[in-house]
């Protein structure tokens, strides 16, 4: 059996708890909704691109957005629901282009489809518009190899793997993922960390995709005793 | 009374280590709770729970209640019927009231909290005693259409804390002031919760009569015309046309609310022609609750107006199928199709409940989506996480923090 590679960095998992801060801005309409997409923090981009991920978790890959559920189950345009929903939001690196390419579809679907403009919600059905506050706190978790990670993944919380897969890349604007980040850095390995990287998370479960990286490494480390 | 590690068969134990992670943050500061009654109503419920586990976890959390008199607390009980959008007579004189209840409390009442943490408008003066700690509003009530007069008073008063908190989206509105949304929670190890023995269940349903011989039919909730029980009985009688089942009405004790009786009275004058309609006037009886709920087939809430509605989140968290109204804090825990079924209408209640009857495995799915819903969302220790980071915020601005 081989030795386990130690890695140069070990790996510091940390978690990332989140409290809903409200903005007390609401949209009735699609213009309104638009409105203010282009005007709220991005925090707020950031909570309802993500927020169904963790609170609906073993929905996914169902509506992945809230802009995406409320444009179809409360106005009724099921189209442009279709069209958010479908959103790659893996290619987007930031929110700021993320947040353009929100709107760019629904100012085309507006254009195509002026009626819509006209359809309004109900009251008490309107898009509250929230912004997500993180508190990312270290947590007593470090693995020293990969076995020592893989062990930690089986434990860890959904919201330690969330920060480490989602917000570190997206909100925090890092080019990875930490986990492949780390293992190509620290383990000195390309080709499992673009494995790794390659997952398109917004079409996991959380749960499923800690089983699937698990499953990766688990996959490797046997290849290499 | 459970402590935290009896949570960990149920969240997991990695969760409580994240509790404890962020009591660490905490230490040092006194968290000071204060309302307006040490037993009685949804308030004292859940700080009887939470302070102690705050406690146990490290966080320096004390209770204290203001003093009023029957005149104040009749005075605070238009407000609360107000903010909830009821028609409400409320005098110069009844502010004045408020006013000098809260004037005796500012006096005589020891604030020591580092962070000060004030439960509905009652104590809501008290900031009038701010120095240099932390303010926090905690707003139970359903204030998504408030009577203005009342919210204008208040808000001379809200705006003075740091931060405001609400159950719900719907119930936000632009505030010079930061505010959050904390949805209340369940405690899955209470009486109200935790698992029964099919023999307790049985047993349950026997003392009260209720046959398990037809799928059964139950919407729990106190005897109020807001409830809409007497919509329940319409929605059951289209379902009876088709499908053979049982409906059963609980709630508790009418005897202190006129309205309430007068309700009770109608609900029974509507079912006493049909001896599959069981009308339970409970006891304050956690079990019975808990028992009549499992042994349901369908659990309904068609209430036309609603706070959060717990007793949908308890209806999921049996993984129940629920059929409920689009109202109040219901649609955060029912996403349509997903983890229960949303009404508007008693045609649209009556249609879902068939659907459900008709297709069990539809309702099981459902059911089963629902309980994870809540155990992802809207348990106790979600509950405190979210507390303990309100009581963190008070020290950040920022979106990101790094502890």
């Amino acid at each position: 059996m081989s030795e386990m590679i130690q890695a140069k960095e070990p790996f510091k998992f940390y978690t990332r708890l989140h409290l809903s801060e409200l903005t007390g801005l609401r949209a009735a309409t699609l213009p309104q909704l638009l409105k203010l997409i282009k005007t709220v923090p991005g925090s707020s981009i950031y909570h309802h691109t993500h927020r169904f991920l963790q609170q609906h978790q073993y929905l996914s890959p169902e509506p992945p957005n809230d802009f995406a559920y409320w444009v179809s189950a409360v106005l009724g345009e099921a189209g442009l629901g279709e069209k958010l929903a479908s959103i790659d939001t893996i290619q987007f690196p930031t929110i700021r282009s993320l947040r353009e390419e929100i709107i760019k579809n629904i100012e085309s679907y507006i254009k195509d489809n002026p009626l819509s403009k006209l359809k309004f919600a109900s009251e008490g059905e309107e898009f509250h518009f929230i912004k997500s506050v993180s508190f990312i706190l270290p947590t007593k978790y470090i693995a020293y190899n990969l076995s020592d990670f893989v062990e930690i993944l089986k434990k860890i919380t959904l919201d330690s793997i969330y920060f480490h897969i989602f917000e570190a890349r997206l909100r925090l604007e890092r080019t990875t993922n930490d986990f492949s980040y780390w293992i190509e850095t620290s383990i000195g390995d390309k080709t499992l960390a673009s494995t790794i990287s390659h997952l398109d998370p917004y079409t996991y479960t959380l749960e499923d995709l800690r089983s699937a990286v698990i499953k990766i490494v688990e996959v490797y480390i046997r290849s290499k005793n | 009374m459970a402590n935290i590690k009896d949570y960990i068969p149920i969240v997991g134990e990695s969760t409580i280590e994240d509790l404890q992670l962020i009591a660490e943050k905490l230490k040092g500061k006194v968290v000071q709770n204060i309302n307006s009654t040490a037993f009685g109503g949804g308030v004292a419920e859940i700080l009887n729970r939470m302070v102690p586990l705050l406690r146990e976890l490290g966080v320096d959390a004390r209770w204290d209640q203001i003093k009023g008199d029957e005149a104040f607390f009749e005075v605070t009980k238009k407000f609360h019927n107000a903010l909830h959008g009821r028609a409400q007579a409320i005098s110069k004189r009844d502010f004045n009231v408020f006013l000098h209840t809260s004037n005796r409390n500012i006096k005589n009442m020891n604030i020591y909290g580092d962070v000060v943490f004030v439960h509905d408008p009652q104590p809501i003066a008290l900031i009038k005693k701010r120095k240099n700690n932390k303010w926090l509003w905690r707003c139970h009530v359903d204030v998504s259409n408030p009577s203005k007069y009342v919210w204008r008073f208040l808000m001379d008063f809200i705006t003075k804390y740091d931060s405001a908190v609400f159950s719900s989206p719907n119930f936000s509105r632009k505030l010079p002031i930061r505010q959050f949304l904390i949805a209340p929670s369940i405690d899955p190890l209470s009486d109200k919760n935790k698992e029964l023995s099919e023999e307790v269940v049985t047993s349950v349903l026997a003392k009260y009569n209720v046959p398990r011989d037809k799928p059964i039919i139950t919407q729990i909730s106190r005897f109020d015309p807001l409830k809409d029980p007497i919509g329940v009985i319409e929605a059951y009688r289209l379902v009876k046309k088709y499908i053979d089942c049982t409906l059963v009405l609980a709630g508790g004790s009418a005897s202190d609310d006129p309205e309430g009786a007068r309700v009770l009275e109608e609900v029974k004058k509507r079912a006493a022609d049909d001896k599959d309609i069981h009308v339970l006037l409970l006891p304050q009886s956690d079990i019975d609750v808990n028992a009549l709920q499992r042994a349901s087939t369908v659990i309904v809430q068609k209430s036309l107006r609603e706070g959060f509605g717990l007793t949908v989140t308890e209806a999921l968290w049996k993984a129940k199928p629920v059929v409920a109204s689009h109202t109040g804090g219901i649609p955060l825990q029912i996403k349509h199709k997903y983890s229960g079924l949303l009404c508007h209408s008693i045609e649209g209640a009556a249609f879902s409940i068939k659907q459900l009857l008709n297709s069990p495995a539809y309702a099981k799915k459902l059911g089963l989506n629902g309980k994870e819903h809540i155990k992802n969302n809207f348990l106790l220790t979600r509950h405190l996480r979210d507390y303990m980071l309100l009581f963190l915020s008070t020290y950040h601005n920022e979106d990101i923090v790094y502890l």
